[in-house]
């Protein structure tokens, strides 16, 4: 029950990420969108988590892991997106179609 | 053993450790040859020193062959089958032997190839030096003499015609060195198919003896003719054929048309061909098959013909050397001469004085013309009316030339002295006078046209173009080798005295029956002395003293005769109008119908069945069958890959909805099939 109240709101998070992925046009906010579903999962460890009683905290310690790797890979995200912006003058990511054939 | 046996009987004669290695004695010369042609050129002496070599083991083995063989009379045979063919009808056990023969001839033979040979060959450095084709000229004189050493070695008829061809073979590659001028391939030709000719002569007589005695090898002919299981007119038969195939070899009239044009050649092809090689093997097989033209059944039916042939060639060919100009012609028409003193002997049964005659002949034959090759080397031309003079410019050529013209001319104390007499003793004494006669008579025609050639050559004053200059040491030195033998092996063979040569090449396992002179015949030796002394005599007369008018010294024109020596008695005319043209222009268009009508037909239809075939294979196999497939293959490859890259659109969030919506979709399928 409790569980089930997390669940919700974890794939509500992870809904509206998915929602920002794919409409948002701003690089900056495509990967704050992404934020959003890692935090979605995060949310889903805790509370598995602390449902099992696991006395070695596994759920936890992956949800720390998790926060860790998101905050790598937003360093880069950004690190990308400000060298874009300043090659282009934009973060538009519809302009950004280098990957076409 | 030997020496008790009488003659005319067989003995049995033992080899040893020099003749049973002896086969190395053809092999090799014939593998330097192929050595030459192979790694010639990359040698320092361009494959000068393999040629040299071969043959200086040859005369080195030859050599040694002779001292052992004058100790202990050597008569060794050994055979290798190559071909056991069984039993051919007809002929019997058809078997192809290849071997190797050391007895008193043959012995003989190797010592003259590889002496005179070795000497030739280190003259021919010097001759050839700057040739374009040096390498190949070693190559193909090498196999001219490894040729002859085959069919010297020979102890068997195959064999003999093995050595026999590849003679033929060589000396047209030889004759025809200078192959730019026409006129030498012409010359080649010439020798080539004169010699076809007379060989198949020499075909059929192997093949009558062959099928007489059911054996290739020359002792079961022997063997067969002295029991009578070849009956006498079948002997006969053969031993014409034989001769036949002799007289081509050994350019016997009327066979001798090629001889003189086969001066075209480089000089050092001449003196060997001359010498060692090639014309003496009409008389070496004569020699070889002496038993069966000495047999009793035989002899007395074609005695009287190798005589008359002898005779006239020796006569005939002699008086045509008078009227040349060209100084190898005079010698070429000399080597006639003296093979028909040759071939009169040892038709007359004297085996031993025809071979003596050979064996000196080789010696100062050689000599003269190496020496002419040095004449011609430093004038540049064959012409004697271009030479003159040359005594002080060219001194150690002036002395060997005349050393051999003494010996060529029968000139006491040289060798041509002591077999030429030991001819006319045995003509003497077998009855044969009117051969006698004109055997002396030819002994005149000989030290004419030899003192004509050195008066015109080394007196007088110089016509030529040019300074000449003596030719260089590896040219000369061989000369005075030469010439030593053309002086001192004259007493090898001295009546009465000591007849070690006589001992040499009458040990055979059957002895020939002949008469050998007890001692000199002082009566026919001095008249031949005699009438060669008249001989240079003459020449000096006519072509010395009249020093002065030089254009008109060499026109002692005798109307009638001279028109006709200068034309060769016709008898190239004769051959070139009488048969070859007439014949030549039938059989080319006979070649020319069957070449286009059926040769040409043949490979046509070949060429049409190919096109044909190629077409279907390529129209239909390879352009519908492989072509096709590979071309759809690719092009369906092409096409999907052009349909697919437009879902690349490069936009991310379009990448991301699909990612998302294949997560939507699995996981649809996972909640409905779990």
């Amino acid at each position: 029950m409790i569980v089930s109240q997390f669940l919700v709101l974890s794939a509500a998070l992870f809904a509206l990420g998915v929602y920002g992925l794919l409409v948002r046009r701003n690089a900056v906010l495509v990967l704050l969108s992404i934020e959003l579903m890692l935090s979605a999962v995060t949310i889903n460890l805790v509370a598995f988590g602390a449902f099992h009683d696991d006395p070695l905290f596994t759920g936890s310690v992956f949800a720390l892991f998790v926060i860790t790797v998101a905050a790598a890979e937003v360093g880069i995200g950004i690190a990308i997106v400000l060298m874009i912006f300043r090659a282009r003058r934009s973060a538009n990511v519809d302009e950004l179609d280098l990957m076409k054939w | 053993m030997f020496l008790a046996a009488e003659e005319g009987e067989k003995v049995e004669l033992v080899g040893g450790f020099l003749a049973e290695w002896a086969w190395l004695i053809p092999v090799v010369p014939l593998v330097a040859a192929a050595a030459i042609v192979f790694f010639g050129k990359r040698l320092p002496y361009k494959g000068w020193e393999l040629a040299v070599g071969a043959l200086g083991f040859v005369a080195v083995y030859g050599t040694a062959l002779l001292i052992g063989h004058a100790m202990t009379p050597m008569g060794f045979e050994d055979h290798v089958t190559l071909v056991d063919a069984g039993t051919v009808p007809g002929l019997g056990d058809l078997v192809l032997e290849w071997g190797w023969t050391v007895d008193g001839l043959s012995i003989m033979m190797y010592f003259l190839v590889g002496v005179v040979g070795f000497f030739v060959f280190t003259y021919a450095k010097g001759y050839m030096e700057g040739d374009v084709r040096f390498t190949w000229f070693f190559a193909a004189f090498t196999l001219f003499a490894g040729t002859m050493l085959v069919l010297v070695s020979a102890p068997n008829m195959i064999q003999l015609i093995v050595g026999w061809e590849g003679v033929g073979l060589s000396s047209y590659l030889l004759i025809g060195h200078y192959w730019e001028d026409m006129e030498n391939v012409w010359a080649g030709n010439k020798a080539f198919i004169t010699n076809k000719i007379a060989d198949i002569g020499l075909f059929l007589g192997v093949i009558v003896f062959a099928i007489g005695a059911g054996s290739f090898r020359f002792l079961d002919v022997f063997e067969a003719v002295e029991s009578g299981a070849i009956s006498s007119g079948f002997a006969v038969a053969g031993a014409l054929l034989i001769f036949l195939g002799a007289m081509g070899k050994s350019g016997q009239f009327p066979l001798h048309v090629w001889l003189p044009d086969a001066m075209a050649g480089p000089t050092p092809v001449s003196s060997l061909m001359h010498a060692a090689t090639m014309v003496t093997a009409g008389v070496y097989l004569i020699a070889r098959m002496f038993p069966v033209f000495d047999a009793p059944a035989v002899a007395g039916d074609i005695r009287w013909l190798l005589i008359t042939i002898g005779v006239i060639t020796l006569f005939a060919t002699g008086l045509i050397a008078l009227v040349q100009d060209d100084i190898k012609k005079v010698l070429a028409y000399s080597t006639l001469s003296q093979l028909g003193y040759m071939t009169a002997a040892v038709g007359a049964g004297a085996y031993t004085a025809g071979l003596f005659h050979l064996f000196t002949h080789a010696f100062f034959k050689a000599l003269l013309f190496l020496a002419a090759g040095s004449v011609i080397h430093a004038v540049h031309s064959n012409n004697m009316s271009d030479m003159g003079g040359l005594r002080s410019a060219m001194p150690h050529t002036f002395r060997t030339f005349v050393i051999g013209s003494l010996a060529l001319a029968g000139i006491l104390p040289f060798a041509g002295f002591w077999s030429k007499d030991e001819i006319l003793a045995t003509l003497n004494h077998d009855g044969y006078t009117a051969a006698l006669v004109v055997a002396t008579a030819g002994a005149f025609v000989t030290a004419f046209y030899m003192g004509r050639a050195v008066f015109l050559t080394f007196f007088g004053e110089y016509r030529g173009q040019g300074q000449p200059h003596e030719s260089p040491p590896i040219m000369t030195v061989p000369l005075y080798g030469l010439a030593a033998g053309a002086v001192f092996f004259g007493f090898l063979n001295v009546p009465g005295l000591y007849t070690g040569f006589t001992d040499w090449v009458t040990a055979r396992v059957f002895v020939p029956q002949e008469y050998h002179p007890e001692s000199i015949d002082f009566v026919v030796g001095g008249i031949g002395l005699l009438v060669a002394l008249a001989g240079i005599a003459a020449a000096y007369v006519l072509f010395f003293r009249d020093a002065e008018s030089q254009a008109a010294r060499d026109r002692f024109s005798i109307p009638v005769l001279y028109p006709i020596l200068e034309n060769k008695y016709f008898i190239d005319d004769f051959y070139m109008k009488g048969i070859i043209n007439p014949t030549r222009l039938q059989i080319a268009a006979a070649v020319n119908w069957s070449n286009d009508r059926i040769i040409d037909f043949a490979v046509n239809a070949a060429g049409v069945a190919t096109r044909v075939a190629a077409r279907f294979v390529y129209d239909i196999l390879d352009q519908l069958g492989i072509d096709f497939g590979i071309n759809a293959a690719g092009a369906v490859t092409g096409e999907a890959g052009g349909a697919l890259r437009l879902t690349q659109t490069g936009k991310v969030q379009q990448y991301a909805a699909v990612v998302v919506a294949g997560a939507v979709l699995l996981a649809a399928g996972f909640i409905i099939f779990a």
